[in-house]
């Protein structure tokens, strides 16, 4: 196939950036997403030109390192895939493409399509773990778990910290990140001591970074690659004031 | 050079808790002066960082990465196996050791592998309790599969993501860390070269990837954590960034590196799709259990499956092993599919591919029981190859996917070097010439959450803080120097073959010389091969002239110039190591059924490698091995 790729080119953080049309008249159906970049890198190279910067890794859809907006859409076209998983079969001759980093105020672009999303970090040290140090733990058949409340914490703990979320949001909020990794640990009787402490400090967090607020577009589920529900955006709320109320009533003397 | 692995003295079962009890302990008060850094962050340096942070020491932590989460533990499928025996089937402490033992075909340590046994229940509790979602029964309580290489039902997992959900564990836990300040993380930069003064590790050399800075770092012990050496291969089930420069330049600084030719290959993975691919991905080893693999028995035979008489076709597997049939362990069944390639049989784009077929166990079964069974393994395969295998058989081919081989350590995990500490896959010790499934995850964080963070502080005790040298010391300064003349140099060459294309150079190289089959002659070839193609390299190679700040194309050549180095090691370990063992398969030693075939008497040793030069013959050192709690045996498969 033949078809234009219009890529974001910005050679630096404080640089300018522009779309560049490339013309890809060898396209195979069974290259990836990043392979074609990869033939374009290999071409733009051997011409003395600077190749586009990526981020990629694993290429199996679990690293969460690859992804950027494909003619609107983060990680493009094809549902619950990351862009190292979308194979050029899902496009047709002729087609243009355009590619561009992830936009969000909390992500500030390195270069080409590779963004900074060291916030989502942040929003993690800022209290998405349980306390338990290495050696305290109890014997794991202790505490039995319902499969149901364990394969929910599931569902939620299968975020890949990719940041389509992000990135698709109308309001840039970070709220389906977050909201995954306190429904990860809320819904385990391991996490309910810290977990009311967790949410308020991860969503203060989140908001300090320059993350916005959800108004329930639901535009983080659609473009997720994991399927992550925004179920877990209510659970986070529900969290959330209940710690507020919490942490208003002053110093605990009575739970 | 004498190789003391300081093995301690007793009987196997007590010789870690004698240990634990006469290795010296560093004062609490003291910890903090103490300075550490990691390299990597995957299963073994994310939980050796957060570990040795809770302790009280001063941690940095290194990754390539943008994120510590992203490290490619992250992909590991299948499960981590413990002893737990809550099956009630008969596990053990000790039969998760000689399984492991036997399964690496008695090239591994003995007393490591039983410490690894050992600490397998500890990981399990550790990681239930830091939230990870391990699969439950309806009653609640952890659910167990099987796995190769067992009779007994002991590998723990989390969907087809407990590689994920682990490092996401140990990822948490040293998030924490970095929280209260007890670790400095510094992702997007990667380790150039280890500093060494009079014998010492003192600390590295970094490039942060963003802005091209080359900085030294000063330490009193330094824990390399930077996994294995599979994308030597270029093609593999590796990440794209994994690579081999930390080890190797500490290599170049002294430290013995033991079997590298000791590189194991999947025999289930997704074929080659045509010269763009750039990584394999692996499907699950399961798939085998209803799946008959076959190829047409004609050559060259371009008709659809479908199409292919059952007369015409040879299920090969089932034909040479009637016994085992199409469970026949990797590396047999790896090295079939390459015969049959090579014979010209080979299906699919460029012929390097074999048929795993579905239609008659989804006959025997019914289709609702292989989409139960395999339902999201058959999506991947779609998602893929868009070939549909409820309606055709997939096409499948072996791919390199973990190195045995690594760095040398003793029973501490510290290296020759004094200081030096090599931890997951990265070091060499416990799997011998072969890994079981479900055993590297488990090895990761046996040595991070609870070996290194123990005989760490019986190094530490021996040092001071004091003579910490700054990284003004003239030896950090001359490491820097040498560091960034490197790049430049990389960047001056301006000639007109891309990185990727001498990497996939090779990769051919090795896979064609140095991969299922080896033999004395191929091997030769590719010793006289390789200098030539990193001669080449050295004159041709053409990097993206924008800089030395954020510039990917410079930090993949960097990382395959090193490779370049590495392959010959790698080939000449195979040439010396004269004996056929688990995966190093030396066609001129097997059995009248193919299987490897070991020669006890001269190679029951680890060979350990001493880097005289690039191009130079390396020196061996050899600990010999002894096998004292399981008998010595050919494995078999009839």
């Amino acid at each position: 196939m033949k078809l234009t790729l219009k890529i974001w080119r910005q050679s630096g953080s404080r640089e300018k950036g522009r779309l560049v049309s490339y013309p890809m008249d060898h396209v195979e159906p069974d290259m990836s997403f990043l392979e074609l970049l990869d033939i374009l890198n290999e071409e733009l190279l051997l011409k003395g030109e600077r190749p586009v910067a990526f981020d990629h890794d694993c290429r199996e859809g679990i690293c969460g390192s690859c992804g950027f907006m494909i003619s609107g859409v983060a990680h493009g076209p094809q549902k619950l895939t990351t862009t190292c998983q979308l194979f050029m079969r899902q496009f047709k001759d002729g087609d243009t493409i355009i590619a561009e980093p992830f936009r969000s105020r909390a992500f500030p672009v390195i270069k080409d399509l590779v963004v900074d999303r060291s916030a989502l970090d942040k929003i993690i040290q800022a209290g998405g773990f349980i306390s338990a140090r290495t050696g305290s733990a109890p014997e794991a058949n202790a505490i039995p778990i319902s499969k149901e409340a364990s394969d929910r914490s599931m569902d939620a703990a299968a975020c890949i910290g990719c940041g389509a979320c992000v990135a698709a949001c109308p309001n840039g909020s970070a709220m389906l990140f977050t909201a995954a990794k306190i429904s990860h640990l809320g819904l385990l009787p391991q996490g309910q001591p810290e977990r009311y402490q967790r949410a308020l400090r991860m969503v203060n967090t989140m908001e300090k970074l320059g993350f916005g607020g959800c108004s329930n577009h639901g535009e983080c589920e659609a473009v997720c690659p994991k399927g992550i529900s925004i179920d877990f955006i209510a659970r986070l709320n529900r969290d959330f004031m209940k710690a507020n109320v919490v942490e208003k009533m002053g110093p605990v003397k009575n739970v | 050079m004498e190789l003391n692995a300081k093995i301690p003295s007793g009987p196997i079962e007590k010789k870690w808790d004698n240990h634990r009890f006469e290795m010296k302990l560093v004062n609490p008060a003291n910890k903090r002066k103490y300075k550490v850094i990691v390299v990597g962050s995957g299963l073994a340096g994310a939980s050796a960082a957060a570990s040795m942070g809770q302790l009280g020491y001063e941690v940095s932590c290194f990754c390539y990465q943008d994120s510590a989460r992203r490290a490619h533990s992250i992909a590991a499928q299948g499960g981590i196996n413990a002893s737990k025996n809550y099956q009630n089937d008969g596990d053990s402490v000790f039969r998760l050791f000689y399984d492991t033992v036997k399964g690496g075909d008695f090239r591994s340590r003995e007393a490591n592998v039983y410490r690894l046994a050992e600490l397998s229940m500890a990981i399990i509790d550790q990681c239930v309790a830091l939230g990870v979602p391990f699969a439950r029964e309806y009653s609640g309580y952890l659910a167990n599969r099987s796995f190769g290489g067992a009779q007994v039902s002991r590998t723990f997992y989390a969907r087809g993501q407990t590689g994920q959900q682990l490092l996401l564990g140990a990822y948490s836990a040293l998030s924490r860390e970095v929280a209260l300040g007890q670790v400095k993380m510094y992702p997007r930069h990667e380790m150039l070269d280890l500093v060494v003064v009079d014998g010492h590790t003192r600390g590295i050399v970094t490039r942060d990837m963003v802005t091209g800075e080359i900085t030294s770092h000063a330490a009193d012990a330094v824990v390399l954590g930077t996994g294995g050496y599979g994308n030597a291969y270029y093609l593999s089930t590796n990440a794209k960034g994994c690579n081999i420069t930390a080890i190797w330049r500490a290599h170049r600084r002294g430290a013995v590196f033991a079997n590298p030719c000791f590189t194991q290959i999947h025999p289930t993975c997704i074929p080659v799709s045509g010269e763009h691919q750039s990584k394999l991905t692996l499907m699950s080893e399961s798939l085998r259990n209803d799946g008959r693999i076959w190829v047409p028995k004609k050559k060259g035979d371009t008709r659809r499956p479908q199409d292919i008489p059952e007369a015409e076709r040879d299920y090969y597997l089932e034909r040479k092993y009637p016994a085992f049939g199409n469970l026949v362990p990797r590396d047999v069944a790896s090295r079939n599919a390459k015969e049959v390639c090579d014979d010209g049989r080979g299906v699919g784009p460029g012929g390097q591919g074999v048929y795993l077929d579905f239609t008659e166990a989804m006959q025997r079964l019914g289709v609702d029981v292989i989409v139960e069974r395999y339902g999201n393994l058959f999506e991947m395969y779609e998602r893929i190859t868009a070939e549909d295998p409820y309606q055709q058989p997939m096409r499948i081919y072996p791919a390199m996917h973990y190195a045995m081989g690594g760095l040398w350590v003793d029973y501490n995990l510290m290296s020759n070097l004094d200081g030096l500490h090599i931890i997951g896959e990265a070091n060499f010790s416990d799997h011998g010439a072969n890994r079981l499934g479900a055993s590297a995850l488990m090895q990761g964080l046996a040595d991070g959450y609870f070996i290194l963070p123990y005989t760490i502080g019986d190094y530490l005790v021996g040092v001071s803080p004091k003579d910490r040298p700054s990284t003004d010391h003239p030896a950090f300064k001359q490491t820097e120097q040498e560091a960034k003349d490197r790049m430049k140099k990389l960047l001056a060459v301006n000639g007109k073959r891309t990185v990727d294309s001498f990497h996939r150079e090779l990769g051919k190289l090795l896979w064609d010389y140095c991969g299922m089959g080896r033999n004395e002659k191929g091997l030769k070839t590719a010793l006289k091969k390789i200098p030539e193609l990193r001669e080449e390299f050295w004159k041709n190679v053409k990097v993206s002239a924008e800089g030395e700040n954020f510039n990917q194309s410079l930090e993949k050549a960097g990382r395959v110039a090193d490779f370049m180095e590495f392959a010959d090691l790698l080939v000449y370990d195979a040439l010396v190591r004269d004996e056929s063992c688990g995966a190093h398969f030396r066609e001129e030693h097997q059995t009248p059924e193919g299987e490897a075939l070991r020669d006890d008497e001269n190679f029951s040793h680890v060979s350990a490698w001493e880097f005289t030069g690039v191009g130079q013959t390396p020196v061996l050192h050899k600990e010999a091995l002894s096998f004292e709690n399981v008998h010595l045996a050919q494995r078999s498969y009839k």
